[in-house]
């Protein structure tokens, strides 16, 4: 397992280089630079500004000096944009805020998710289950730009009760409408695969052995049943943590909570290439390790797995 | 990050305590209205700005931070004249190429220390020196400043920059050519001081909130990227006795419906009205909604270039196509928020600019459709072979709206078949750029208040002549206009031309519109160019 | 794979012997399962009812779905609220244009790209899952470690090089939803595959000498599909959703044309301005899928359950 552990993060390297290689090029493919403006600069200012940026060199020496600076230094480079900061600025001040809110909203929906899951299974056809069922539809039948708004209008304006926006510190005032909009999109999905799955568990051999052997139902789902039916989850949950942690472009939108989901769109769109490279390394990072996780999160979940 | 935010804090509490003292009376000096106690402005800003560095800042927003933040040799007031800053005045010699500038004696930076020239040519040597590779050095270049295109070039040293300071208080500025508005520029933002001790001492970092020395009326003391920035009353101000507003808050929120109902819930006391919405707006709360003209054009523009259709090479069909666009709908029922129609490309509202009677402006609708009818069959378009191109325009509601409306207009005035084709920022500006469209959406907002400014845009090798138009008449008139004395009648004249060729379709020129507290004193909105100044205006107690 | 099951649940009706899917017997009881689902059934026909109208609803309307209606325009929320005088049966939108033909048009669109998308995302991402959780060691490794490189490139990156190499057209959003969407896909049919290929049945097939591949199709695939239909059946309003990013970055589907993804966004940014119905309407019909297709995706995953006969 240690093995297998350290041999994955060493195969992460090799990742995320590739990754960096391939997102860089993309990039440069990309129509417009990031000095494209409205009104086209005039040459020189734009030779000037290029040249300042060494983005007059040729690209595979761009990208040299880009991973040298990153392994010697620990200097992801300059913003295009943002001019009075640099991507490690970005990313020190961005990560903490979708940090936050993500893990919270992410705790939220899976211990939401998965308890209206299992219970709609165990109570198949109950009203428990019509009710998960529902909760589920409804979360999906809300995305984040209807939950959005619903939340501000009606927590700010009609009720009082909390700020429209910001993050001030993260105080538990400005996190509460982000957490709830951003948990909802997941909620739905999780319990509804929570739900299937348990559904198939209970139907398999093994749990029919123990219901037989007269176990008590407790025992049986607790014992026998969860693990397995978490499994499926598990997958599911992998990339939905590495999303939420790197925060959402809508929650940052609608909330101005400052956290790294808009400043990732955002430099996608204005060809802010060190801050996109800055942000995906983090994402591709984040993503490695999850999935190792997830990995090992099976071989636990169901012993027969081994690496 | 917090223990910045905690000593920021602690500042301000001092500086509140301070400047509690020296408003006492809470009556304003000159109205003699009832002040509030809190003297905090909070507004809706759409998008982070790029920087608070004068000579580095490129956008709107920045400008607005900048403004307040730093001062430059001349400000604008309400009105949009021009009125003494950091300087007292300046004088011109007779060749009207040489511009001396008299310093303020008590202004002061935020550390302490006194405002010099020396202040002023550093800064415009840092605008034009490559290493520094401002966005807006071409600003300078603009100016007409001595050698300025060429130290851009890196045809020559930094230090042959046009600028010199006689003496602490005396700054000399030599232009290559005369240049009638050049005073007015001294307003914009690349042209403030900088404070050379400060960036030299730390580099890039200069402009956060816990290294940063101004000038202006306020001083930055906290910035959260994405989320707000906050400037406070600065101390050192030589007007602070007279500046009545403590603390300005912008706050980034992206989404203008979120800004509005953010606004309703008093969070706010300033944001934009989405499109459409001023009626109802003006209706329910007739005190808060403002509209006012800006110096702002919107237009569509024909690609007259080799690579445009084969139909745009002849003026009947862009004129036809310019007639029957009813702008009446764009203004009252698509955008709703006051904007004038357009039938020029300079707005009405640019100093000095007489808009010329353009033959088109005086017909009803109904004349110029039925015209257009006209002209589109004489170039031998009509029902068994129509016209059909594709309009372009970059992704945002109302840039879809209006769109939409007008590609409905031609559908079913004209009959014409139009593909709408909406593209991200960044691939809108390439493919405009590289002329690899047929007509596509355009608008631009004044550098400064003069006609110029607009119509250089049109000049054959401007950088923003996307539609590749050229005419060799219109060249000559801008180019003359440069350095006359009365250019307005060879505006007018270049307006003619263009009303005869229409290389544009003109839709409309911008309006301000506002909601904004009724609390809020001495908005400018007779400015056109929207220059506010945070320490013009004032909260009244409610 | 979901466009074949609607197929089979409407030949269900028919009761024919010889179907298109093969005839084999699982394939059958599975039919036969699936049309004593009273709650997928009646979905089936709520999903039915949705397309007659998208079918029909057109030779009602008074109003096309790209004309405006200038007298309208201007005061939406006074003169363009649901009405059957004025042939507004659903109001009108921002601009004055009919929502009854634009939410026709809308959901005819956002159905397509959902189903197709889903679909896209299924077929690729359930082979590539099993494939790669069966044959295991490197190449597991290998396709996993590809999965993770596209999962970490940002969409949007890949959307706007799409648009550009290709130009925009209604086949290039399929491939960009499909490009987008199968790779969690993978990753969960992968996981299920590992935990099944160490099962008892599968080792007994093997024992008995049975080709690595008809395992995989016949023995891990049938097991899997449980999940996969859940999981497709969740994709369909994410593919909805996400075509509306994909409009907004230029690729797609562009003016006059819309989808429910697009109508639902605008409602919500104008619900508090007095225009409720642009909102609820193209909801309504969005909700209406989504709860069709969580009937269905459970129908399915009760028929096609190999364990429950």
């Amino acid at each position: 397992m240690l093995a297998y552990s350290l041999r994955r993060l060493l195969v992460a390297i090799p990742t995320i280089l590739l990754l960096i290689v391939a997102c860089f090029f993309l990039m440069h493919v990309a129509p417009g630079g990031p000095f494209t403006s409205e009104r086209a600069l005039p040459p020189q200012v734009l030779a000037n500004i290029e040249a300042r940026y060494g983005l007059d060199q040729p690209l595979w020496k761009q990208l040299w000096d880009y991973l040298y600076n990153i392994v010697v230094h620990f200097d992801f480079g300059p913003s295009f944009k943002f001019k009075d900061r640099d991507v490690n600025d970005i990313i020190a001040q961005g990560f903490p805020i979708s940090l936050t809110y993500g893990s919270l909203s992410f705790l939220l929906a899976t211990a939401v998710g998965v308890s209206l899951g299992i219970a709609a299974a165990i109570k198949h056809n109950s009203w428990i289950d019509y009710i998960a069922v529902g909760l589920g539809i409804a979360a999906q039948a809300l995305p984040n730009f209807i939950m959005g708004p619903i939340l501000i209008l009606t927590f700010t304006l009609w009720l009082g009760w909390l700020p429209g926006g910001g993050w001030n510190g993260g105080q538990w005032q400005y996190l509460i409408m982000p957490v709830i909009a951003l948990a909802t999109s997941y909620m739905g999905s999780i319990a509804r695969i929570t739900r299937s799955s348990m559904l198939e568990v209970l139907n398999s051999n093994f749990i029919r052995t123990a219901r037989a052997k007269g176990l008590p139902t407790r025992t049986v789902i607790w014992r026998h049943a969860l693990k397995p039916t978490l499994l499926p989850v598990v997958s599911y949950l992998g990339p939905v943590f590495v999303y939420v942690l790197t925060g959402s472009v809508f929650v940052d939108i609608y909330f101005s909570t400052g956290g790294l989901g808009q400043a990732y769109v955002g430099s996608a769109l204005s060809r802010d290439y060190a801050v996109l490279l800055g942000v995906t390394i983090l994402y591709g990072a984040l993503t490695v390790v999850v999935n190792l996780l997830t990995d090992l999160a099976y071989a636990w979940f169901d012993p027969k797995i081994r690496y | 990050m917090n223990k910045i935010i905690r000593t920021s804090l602690a500042g301000l509490l001092s500086s509140t305590i301070i400047t509690g003292a020296a408003i006492a009376a809470g009556t304003h000096p000159e109205t003699g209205e009832a002040l509030a106690d809190d003297q905090t402005f909070t507004y809706r800003i759409l998008d982070e700005h790029s920087s608070v560095d004068p000579q580095v800042v490129e956008d709107v927003t920045g400008a607005e931070i900048v403004r307040d933040l730093f001062e430059g040799l001349m400000n604008q007031d309400e009105d949009g004249n021009l009125v003494p800053g950091a300087a007292t005045g300046f004088t011109v010699n007779d060749s009207k190429d040489v511009y001396t500038f008299t310093l303020r004696d008590e202004a002061k930076w935020s550390n302490g220390d006194p405002v010099t020239a020396g202040d002023f040519v550093y800064a415009w040597k840092r605008a034009v020196n490559p290493e520094l590779s401002s966005p807006y050095a071409w600003f300078m270049e603009l100016m007409s400043i001595e050698n300025a295109a060429s130290i851009i070039a890196g045809e020559k040293p930094v230090d042959e920059l046009g600028v010199k300071a006689i003496d602490d208080k005396t700054l000399e500025v030599r232009l290559s050519a005369p240049l009638p508005y050049f005073p007015q520029m001294t307003t914009h933002s690349t042209t403030f001081p900088a404070p050379q001790k400060v960036i030299e001492e730390f580099g890039d970092s200069w402009t956060k909130p816990e290294n940063i020395v101004s000038n202006g009326a306020y001083v930055l003391t906290e910035h959260l990227p994405q989320e707000r920035s906050v400037r406070e009353r600065n101390e050192m101000y030589w007007d602070n006795d007279n500046t009545i507003i403590d603390k300005v808050v912008a706050l980034v929120i992206n989404d203008e419906n979120v800004a509005l109902t953010r606004y309703m819930a008093g969070e706010l006391d300033r944001t934009e009205i989405p499109a459409g919405q001023y009626p109802r707006l003006n209706q329910e709360h007739p005190e808060e909604a403002l509209s006012f003209p800006r110096l702002c054009n919107y237009y569509y523009t024909f690609n007259v270039s080799d690579s445009g259709p084969e139909a745009f090479k002849d003026p009947n069909v862009r004129q036809a196509l310019s007639l029957a666009v009813d702008r009446a709908i764009i203004t009252e029922k698509v955008k709703a928020g006051g904007e004038p129609q357009a039938f020029t490309f300079v707005p009405e509202a640019t100093a000095g600019f007489a808009v010329p009677a353009v033959e088109m402006a005086s017909m009803s609708q109904a004349e110029r459709d039925e015209l257009a009818k006209e002209l589109l069959a004489e170039a031998g378009y009509g029902p068994d072979n129509p016209l059909s191109f594709e309009m372009v325009y970059n992704t945002d509601e109302a840039h879809k709206k209006i769109a939409v409306a007008v590609s409905q207009m031609w559908k079913q005035k004209l009959g014409v078949q139009v593909e709408l084709a909406n593209m991200e920022w960044k691939v809108f500006l390439e493919e405009r750029g590289n002329q690899n469209f047929d007509l596509a959406r355009g608008a631009w907002c004044g550098d400064y208040n003069e006609a110029s400014t607009f119509l250089d845009l049109l000049q054959s090798d401007s950088g923003y002549n996307d539609g590749k138009y050229n005419n060799t008449r219109v060249d000559e008139l801008l180019a003359e206009a440069k350095t006359s004395n009365d250019p307005a009648p060879l505006y007018t004249e270049v307006e003619r031309i263009i009303a005869q060729e229409t290389p544009v379709i003109p839709i409309y020129h911008y309006a301000g519109v506002y909601m904004m507290d009724s609390d809020v004193g001495n908005w400018p909105v007779n400015n056109v160019e929207q220059n506010w100044y945070s320490k013009n205006l004032y909260k009244l107690a409610e | 794979m979901l466009g074949k099951s609607q197929k089979a649940a409407h030949l269900a009706e028919e009761i024919t012997d010889y179907t298109v899917i093969q005839g084999r017997s699982l394939w059958q009881d599975a039919r036969m399962r699936f049309v004593r689902n009273k709650a997928a059934m009646a979905s089936i026909f709520i999903l039915g009812l949705i397309v007659l109208f998208t079918i029909i609803g057109p030779f009602f309307a008074v109003w096309n779905n790209e004309e405006i209606d200038w007298n309208v325009m201007g005061d939406v929320r006074g003169m363009g609220m649901p009405s059957v005088e004025s042939g507004h049966f659903f109001g009108v939108d921002d601009l004055g244009r009919d929502l009854y033909s634009r939410v026709i048009q809308a959901t005819t669109t956002s159905l397509l790209v959902g189903l197709i998308g889903a679909a896209t995302a299924l077929i690729v991402g359930t082979c590539y899952g099993i494939a790669a959780g069966y044959i295991g060691g490197r190449t597991d490794s290998a396709m996993m470690r590809f999965v993770d490189i596209l999962l970490a490139i940002p969409a949007t990156l890949i959307i706007i090089l799409l648009l550009v190499v290709a130009g925009r057209s209604f086949f290039m959003l399929f491939i960009a939803l499909g490009a987008v969407g199968w790779l969690t896909m993978a990753r969960i049919v992968r996981g299920q595959t590992l935990t099944l290929k160490n099962r008892e049945f599968i080792e007994a097939a093997r024992a008995a000498g049975v080709s690595e591949f008809t395992i995989m199709y016949r023995h891990i695939l049938p097991n899997l599909l449980g999940v996969v239909i859940v999981y497709a059946s969740l994709l369909v309003p994410e593919m909805i959703l996400t075509e509306s990013f994909i409009s907004f970055l230029g690729l797609g589907i562009s003016e006059p044309y819309t989808s429910l993804g697009r109508l639902i966004a605008e409602g919500a940014g104008t619900m508090a301005y007095g225009t409720l119905w642009q909102l609820l309407f193209p909801l309504t019909f969005y909700v209406a899928i989504i709860i069709t297709m969580f009937f269905i995706g459970d129908g399915l995953r009760d028929a096609l359950d190999p364990k429950d006969r």
